[in-house]
């Protein structure tokens, strides 16, 4: 008897609903999952998918890229609004920790602690993280905050219905309200820019070579190789947001 | 715009990131969920009437139905009016994003607006506006007449049919006012980069808190309007609805709790910041207001009322303070939650400030009027519809 005694059609039959069961589920699963692991689509494999790379160690605080981008996305001059910002992190000698960045530190920044109280001291570079599962996107009532192809979060100005939703969600603090256009402002990776093949200003002006970014799907990239030769993180990774902005020499102080 | 921001620059206390001097959402988005809160939870106190049959509570349901649709009228327009572009708000209906929390509000309203709270009201009050109809002259007659959708038969058959829909509605309506409710909460809830708002517990605290302070605007209206109109008060109907304001804010109070014990012993990484947020800034609104007097006194009296009940002189006052304490307290329950959870840096190094100015579409008086007009709506609906003069005294059976 088996498998022998059941007919060849009653056989094929169980294999197909077996496989069409199997289907459903696997389709009926995968979607939703697909839904939260990417806020947008999946990204394109044909096309470019930028990341960047920021080397702690590299940055000397000067702030030229917060000035450039100011002056490249006609940024309001007031201290309330950016794209883009520098950090300064100190970790005195009794374990306490002080940031500071007066105006964003486009100005430069001064040590206000003295120097024999120091234990440790950096700057971070902040922008938009361009996150692969960006939350900001994920909330947006009107789509209005989308993935590029390539992967970069932008906002369409003429659609913005302006409810700051995805400022609540972003994590990093690295959208602002535009007190002229009345809609939600961030940084683009000079989008403007890349697309006439130009490097993002923030890029351009860094003295220190301090940031890079480049195709993530290219494996022998510039991102690739600045990956794997440093030990990057990224910022508040347990909100699993898929950041593409990895910094090398990040401190566990630095949220 | 730009001083008053130069001002709260010279304020801020420790790190915060640049972006993070302005609070993004100001006194506005805290009267929606209040005002979304006193529609879920006056709806809901209705509902106990007409489907559990809790037959003592006959004279608030028709108060408790008004209020939940002049309050809704209102629920929208803080939110609205905040908007950058307000505008573009029908973009939210045109184009949602699935994956947004937010882009369901306007179904979820607008479901709730037209199909659950106007369908249920118009089949309780079609045999009375027909009737109002032909007793009255002139302009009313006529509104009455629009108001009555034409649907003038008033045979047994059909007056048995409007009962059977209008139940069939309020069961619809109660996962209704759940789902409006908690999904306001949810709204807050699921803000991952936020720890004060990202709890899985919140659109259920948010619920419960929303039935506590819609039965106690029941409360406080139908003593306030049975005063007016010089009749007594039920005090059966009075304590029976007292009775449930204990049961549902002692819920509230116990699940609000379990949220503090639980990030107070979990202790995460933003119980820090979160430690100063509601022992600095948040102290007098979520200490004093939200829990002291908004929600212990009123336990208390409310609880001593269940083992003993004084005599109705001392009784009445005593449910309107409570009432009214209650009123406050969830007041400053959205307060806390919406600013308080604004204060703090998403850096947790730091706080900004809030300040609130008088004028303004962001300011006092506005926030006044739209808490003030839901009362002057409630009181034309009240005399366009009032509950005391329904023909329908005795039930089609």
């Amino acid at each position: 008897m088996g498998t022998e005694g059941i007919s060849a059609s009653r056989r094929s039959f169980l294999r197909k609903s077996a496989v069409l069961a199997g289907t459903l589920v696997a389709t009926s699963a995968a979607n939703p999952i697909t839904g939260v692991l990417f806020a947008a689509n999946e990204p394109e494999k044909s096309k470019p998918w930028y990341g960047i790379g920021i080397d702690i160690e590299k940055c000397i605080g000067c702030g030229s890229c917060a000035r450039a981008c100011k002056a490249e996305n006609n940024v309001p001059k007031e201290p309330f609004f950016f794209r883009s910002w520098v950090e300064q992190y100190t970790i005195k000698n009794d374990g306490s920790l002080k940031v500071e960045s007066p105006n964003g530190g486009i100005d430069g920044q001064k040590q206000t602690v003295p120097e024999a109280d120091i234990f440790k001291t950096f700057f971070v570079p902040k922008m938009c993280n361009h996150c692969e599962k960006a939350p900001c996107v994920q909330v947006c009532p009107v789509g209005a905050t989308f993935e590029s192809p390539e992967g970069v979060v932008l906002v369409d100005k003429e659609y913005c219905i302006g409810c700051r939703y995805c400022i609540q969600a972003c994590p990093y603090g690295a959208r602002y309200m535009h007190p002229e256009t009345n809609t939600v402002d961030k940084c683009t990776l000079c989008y403007h820019r890349l697309k006439k093949g130009l490097n993002p200003a923030c890029f351009e002006v860094c003295p220190t070579g301090a940031r890079i970014y480049g195709d993530l799907h290219d494996k022998n990239g510039v991102m690739h190789k600045f990956l794997k030769e440093h030990n990057c993180h990224v910022l508040k990774p347990n909100l699993n947001t898929a950041s593409k902005l990895f910094y090398n020499g990040l401190s566990a102080e630095v949220r | 715009m730009m001083e008053h921001l130069y001002e709260m620059l010279k304020q801020v206390d420790g790190y915060i990131y640049p972006n993070e001097i302005e609070l993004n959402w100001s006194i506005l988005i805290v009267l929606y969920p209040y005002i979304t809160g006193l529609v879920a939870g006056a709806f809901i106190l209705a509902s106990l009437e007409r489907v559990f049959k809790v037959e003592v509570l006959k004279p608030t349901y028709h108060l408790a139905l008004l209020t939940a649709l002049a309050f809704l009228m209102v629920a929208a327009m803080p939110l609205v009016s905040h908007l950058g572009h307000p505008l573009r708000s029908y973009e939210i209906m045109t184009t949602p994003q699935p994956q947004s929390a937010m882009a369901i509000f306007g179904f979820i309203y607008l479901w709730y607006l037209m199909v659950v709270l106007l369908l249920e009201i118009w089949f309780d009050y079609r045999r009375d506006l027909v009737l109002w109809s032909r007793e009255k002259k002139g302009a009313l007659r006529i509104i009455y007449k629009i108001l009555s959708l034409g649907v003038t038969d008033l045979s047994k058959k059909t007056l048995a049919w409007d009962e059977k829909l209008g139940y069939f509605i309020t069961v619809l309506g109660i996962p209704s006012a759940f789902l409006l409710h908690g999904y306001v909460g949810f709204i807050f809830g699921s803000i991952k980069a936020n720890p004060w708002w990202s709890t899985v517990l919140m659109p259920v605290i948010f619920l419960f808190s929303a039935m506590v302070s819609g039965i106690a605007l029941v409360m406080f209206l139908y003593i306030v309007v049975s005063r007016i109109r010089k009749v007594k008060i039920d005090m059966a109907c009075l304590d029976e609805v007292g009775k449930f304001l204990f049961y549902v804010l002692v819920l509230d109070f116990t699940l609000e709790s379990l949220d503090q014990v639980h990030r107070i012993y979990e202790a995460g990484e933003s119980f820090e910041i979160l430690h100063l947020l509601v022992t600095g800034k948040l102290t007098y609104t979520l200490f004093i207001f939200q829990g002291l007097l908004g929600t212990i006194v009123p336990i208390i009296t409310l609880g001593i009322f269940r083992i003993r009940l004084p005599k109705e002189k001392i009784r009445k006052p005593l449910y309107l303070m409570s009432s009214l304490l209650i009123l406050m307290g969830i007041f400053f329950m959205r307060w806390n939650v919406v600013i308080g959870g604004q204060l703090f840096s998403k850096s947790f190094l730091g706080f900004t400030s809030f300040k609130i100015g008088l004028i303004g579409l962001e300011g006092y008086l506005m926030a006044a009027v739209w808490i003030i007009l839901p009362f002057i709506i409630l009181s034309f609906l009240l005399w366009l519809l009032p509950p005391w003069k329904k023909h329908s005294e005795e039930h089609i059976s």
